[in-house]
């Protein structure tokens, strides 16, 4: 019996020929994420262990993009203990003020995480690093802490489910709307400490930005990670970037799988989730007419140059509805500057939009957008539990970059489709 | 170890937004979260909450986000253990990690009822219903976790077992 990929990368980082699911391992790991919430409790854990110095000051990546800029004095001063910290131990990757960039878009696009790699991170999201065909999952501060010292962290080797997408995408449907669609057929613990491993025609297609949009959204199906094969897309996007040297690593023809689920994607339509869990996906089209407050384009799960040009094409030469807050966050500062250049904030600004500075801000219900009792909110994010962008009593809809778009110019959830001004996909 | 306590109980997919909102995130002391812990499911927890008192929830609790202050906050409200049919990964992780007791079962979960007083024996995995005078049994965790448990957690673990850096 072969090997997923998930298990030969494993198994290439603790000195073993083979690991089998279920078996408990001791992996080296190749990056040590933490952010502004989570890296506090991080370095102090670490501090406890009485390490002199941190494993690899070279591995270890601290992003200050949760509540950047700063929203009150606890945060500023959470990131200023991370800040000296980096300091004093001389950690190559901290970013902060112009720097910053939301976590899981800045690390692909500055060619820190590259394929075969394992990366853990304290931040759920971590798992987006699979579209580079990468072991990479979310853990918590104290492992964080734990694996700046020991440069190690203890796993046990998951299951696989394979997905396999087949047929054709609809117009507007995106990387997004096929997680979403996957979430909604196996609920949010569907994966639950298992590894999706994405395949297929289709998968063979989508591009990178739509790969790390899916690999994103596996821990709203409770997977530990969700990973892709390298293929030429994957290694145009990485070897204009990679700071380091990469192997690839690939499932053999007789890899153990513990469920094989066939997608057909010609059945999908744009998708909406609406509250108050990920997996209550449903096609657009089926929504009653539900009029919004707020719309917010970007995160980690969709706030790349790819996703800002969809919903430039969109709002070009509109106006977004008077009832309409929206916001449009790049990802990054290199997203914002590429935007700027193409002349998509121009866009937005002529649309009636809010251009914001790179940040996680409202995704969390942190600041820059929170909602009101009672306020509705159509976001390119990647949860909308109860009160997740503001009071109890607001209400979230997760949706793809275009349906988004098109909601803020109409007033309310809205179809791509049937706006009629020629905007490409 | 011999738990006991009064239960609070909730459903399936109980997320660490509910446990502990992100606008609580700017802090990380155990005694600050404590003071909002489950509020955006059950307002009155933190009025009601005993120490010892025990969690009882269904499939998936803990979903959600990463932060270790979802568990830093039960543990600090008084929380002595939490049974779920099953619990997120990274959840499950965080509570291993900083000593939060947490047991899997079915049978617990489906027969116990809010208010319930019941007692644990963690040992052996046992869960006695004092007031409906009945037995559950808990999975028993794999070998590995029963170590790093008795350990008492990650760090007491990497130091014991000296597999920390330089």
């Amino acid at each position: 019996m072969g090997s997923t990929i998930t298990e030969k990368i494993l198994a290439s980082h603790c000195g073993k020929k083979v690991v089998k699911a279920g078996e408990f391992i001791e992996p080296k790991i190749d990056i040590s994420l933490s952010n502004d919430v989570t890296a506090p409790i991080a370095i102090k854990e670490y501090l406890k262990t009485n390490t002199k110095k941190v494993f690899d000051k070279n591995k270890i990546v601290f992003v200050m993009d949760h509540f950047t800029p700063n929203k009150d004095i606890n945060s500023a001063e959470n990131v200023k203990f991370v800040r000296e910290f980096a300091k004093k131990e001389k950690i190559l990757h901290y970013y902060e003020g112009g720097n910053v960039g939301v976590e899981h878009a800045l690390l692909p696009e500055k060619g820190i995480v590259v394929p075969g790699d394992i990366v853990v991170g304290a931040d759920s999201h971590t798992c987006t690093y699979g579209a580079l065909g990468a072991f990479a999952t979310g853990v918590g501060s104290t492992d964080i802490g734990a694996s700046m010292s020991t440069g190690k962290i203890w796993l046990k080797v998951p299951q696989t489910i394979k997905f396999v997408y087949k047929g054709k995408l609809n117009k507007w449907v995106s990387g997004k709307d096929l997680i979403l669609y996957t979430i909604g057929k196996i609920g949010v613990d569907g994966a639950l400490y298992q590894a999706m491993e994405f395949t297929g025609e289709v998968i063979n297609k989508l591009n990178m930005n739509d790969r790390f949009t899916m690999a994103n959204m596996a821990i709203e199906a409770g997977g530990k990670s969700g990973i892709f094969h390298v293929d030429k897309k994957t290694i145009d996007y990485v070897s204009k970037r990679a700071l380091r040297k990469f192997k690839i690593f690939e499932s053999d023809k007789d890899a153990e799988y513990v469920d094989t689920i066939e997608i057909n994607c010609s059945e999908i339509y744009p998708q909406v989730s609406v509250p108050f869990l990920p997996s209550n996906a449903k096609s657009v089209k089926s929504l009653k007419k539900t009029y919004i407050d707020q719309v917010v384009i970007g995160s980690c799960t969709n706030g790349r140059i790819e996703d800002l040009r969809i919903a430039a094409s969109i709002m070009k030469n509109k106006k977004v509805h008077k009832d309409v807050r929206t916001l449009i966050i790049p990802a990054t500062p290199q997203v914002y500057s590429d935007a700027l250049k193409e002349g998509l904030l121009k866009i937005f600004m002529d649309a009636g939009a809010i251009v914001s500075a790179p940040t996680c801000g409202p995704c969390l219900g942190g600041h820059m957008g929170i909602l009101a009792s009672g306020e509705k909110c159509v976001a390119t994010t990647n949860r909308n539990f109860v009160g997740r962008m503001g009071h109890v009593k607001s209400e979230l809809f997760l949706a793809n970059p275009a349906v988004a778009a098109t909601s803020a110019i109409k007033g309310y959830i809205a179809d791509p489709n049937e706006l009629n001004n020629g905007a490409k996909k | 170890m011999i738990l006991k306590g009064f239960v609070h109980k909730y459903g399936a997919n109980v997320n660490t937004d509910e446990i502990i909102p992100a606008r609580y995130l700017n802090t990380s002391e155990p005694k600050e979260l404590a003071k909002y812990c489950m509020e955006d499911i059950d307002k009155d927890f933190v009025k009601n909450v005993k120490a010892g008192d025990i969690i009882v929830a269904d499939r998936n609790f803990g979903c959600g986000s990463s932060r270790e202050h979802a568990p830093i906050a039960i543990k600090a409200a008084g929380i002595s253990a939490v049974i779920a049919k099953s619990f997120a990964r990274i959840f499950f992780r965080n509570a291993i990690n900083i000593g939060l007791p947490i047991l899997e079962s079915e049978e617990a979960v489906d027969a116990i009822e809010k208010g319930d007083k019941i007692e644990i024996d963690l040992a052996n995995g046992l869960i006695k219903n004092l007031t409906k005078k009945q037995n559950y049994k808990a999975q028993p965790f794999p070998e590995f976790m029963q170590k790093l448990i008795k350990f008492g957690g990650l760090l007491p673990y990497i130091k014991g077992t000296k597999t920390g850096g330089k």
